[in-house]
């Protein structure tokens, strides 16, 4: 056994997201002008073997700030479930 | 002097950079390999444009985690003249020797044509052979080109003289049309605090002969040569002085 994370890495506030302003035109061309903004960004599954929830919790903010998400234009969160590792 | 011209998976104009170095410049060049360790002995280290590891994760994310980049961080920290070119840029940002980041061009595209940038710093080691307010005429060909940074880095880009190319139409006039990709302050290139690294996105490699359109590129290698030999502290390490095509 071990953890699965689910990280959400997202474009900050603020920060331009032309993907997510195109796919915004390209649902009100389809007939659904209530739709907003749209913002658009990554999900990552990541599996971690032999380590404590704490463990996981502290090394995967670790990993999300030093690679997963760059911190200058996006931010992120994640959700550990047990999971069975291969 | 001696330049280093770094190759990571993908890279494609780290073979154009060498031969503007050594065949048009007449320049002493070594090739490195993203898994070399040393870039010991060299003047300056060129990180070419193209498309490290495919861009996978962001622009620059994985290259910047190669052996050789220990050596350039280490190079860079000592006063090394470090050049980012394209994705050269990105890598830089990502690795932190520039502030900022490289988003998806405004118009989502990828823009491949020649632009016009302002120099807006002469003074550099990488623009002394320039003029403050010289228009270059240079190539990009990118789609993650949209540099921004925090108001507080801007701020501290602008109080430091560390914005060195705009994007500008062909008289110098900044405009929204002559910014090809959203830029924040139609920024183009920037240097460190320090002043020895430079990131920029117009690709000068590409325009160093009139045979592509120009020769506005050589005058950011010549800079480069320029601030090496004038340098008393580190004299120029004699190398072959065989010039096939001076400029």
């Amino acid at each position: 056994m071990g953890w699965l994370a689910r990280v959400y890495v997202t474009p900050k506030a603020g920060v331009l997201d032309p993907q997510g302003k195109a796919v915004q035109h390209s649902l009100h061309t389809l007939g659904y002008p209530e739709v907003g903004d749209v913002r658009i960004g990554k999900y990552m599954e990541v599996r971690l073997a032999d380590v404590s929830r704490e463990s996981a919790e502290v090394r995967l903010r670790e990993m999300c700030d030093r690679l997963l998400a760059n911190r200058v234009i996006e931010d992120f969160r994640f959700e550990i479930d047990a999971a069975s590792v291969d | 002097m001696r330049w280093g011209v770094i190759t990571f998976p993908g890279s494609n104009d780290d073979a154009q950079t060498a031969f503007v170095l050594e065949r048009l410049l007449g320049e002493s060049v070594v090739r490195l390999w993203h898994k070399d360790e040393s870039v010991d002995g060299l003047d300056c280290v060129v990180l070419p444009g193209g498309f490290s590891y495919g861009d996978y994760l962001r622009c620059g994310a994985v290259a910047r985690l190669s052996p050789i980049m220990r050596a350039v961080e280490a190079f860079a920290q000592g006063g090394g003249m470090v050049l980012g070119i394209c994705n050269g840029f990105q890598i830089l940002c990502e690795a932190g020797l520039l502030p900022g980041a490289l988003i998806r061009n405004r118009e989502l595209g990828f823009s491949c044509r020649r632009v016009h940038v302002r120099v807006e710093e002469a003074d550099t080691l990488f623009t002394n052979r320039c003029r403050r307010g010289d228009v270059l005429d240079i190539p990009i060909k990118h789609g993650e080109g949209c540099y921004i940074a925090d108001d507080a880095t801007l701020r501290s880009l602008e109080a430091g003289r560390q914005i060195v190319l705009r994007y500008t139409d062909a008289e110098g006039r900044v405009t929204p049309e002559a910014n090809p990709n959203g830029s924040l302050g139609a920024i183009a290139g920037i240097r460190n605090a320090r002043g020895n690294v430079f990131g920029l996105m117009p690709h000068p490699e590409h325009a160093c002969e009139w045979l592509v359109g120009g020769e506005d590129g050589r005058k950011i290698f010549l800079s480069i040569i320029a601030a090496r030999g004038g340098s008393a502290e580190t004299p120029a390490v004699p190398t072959s002085s065989k010039v096939l095509s001076g400029p």
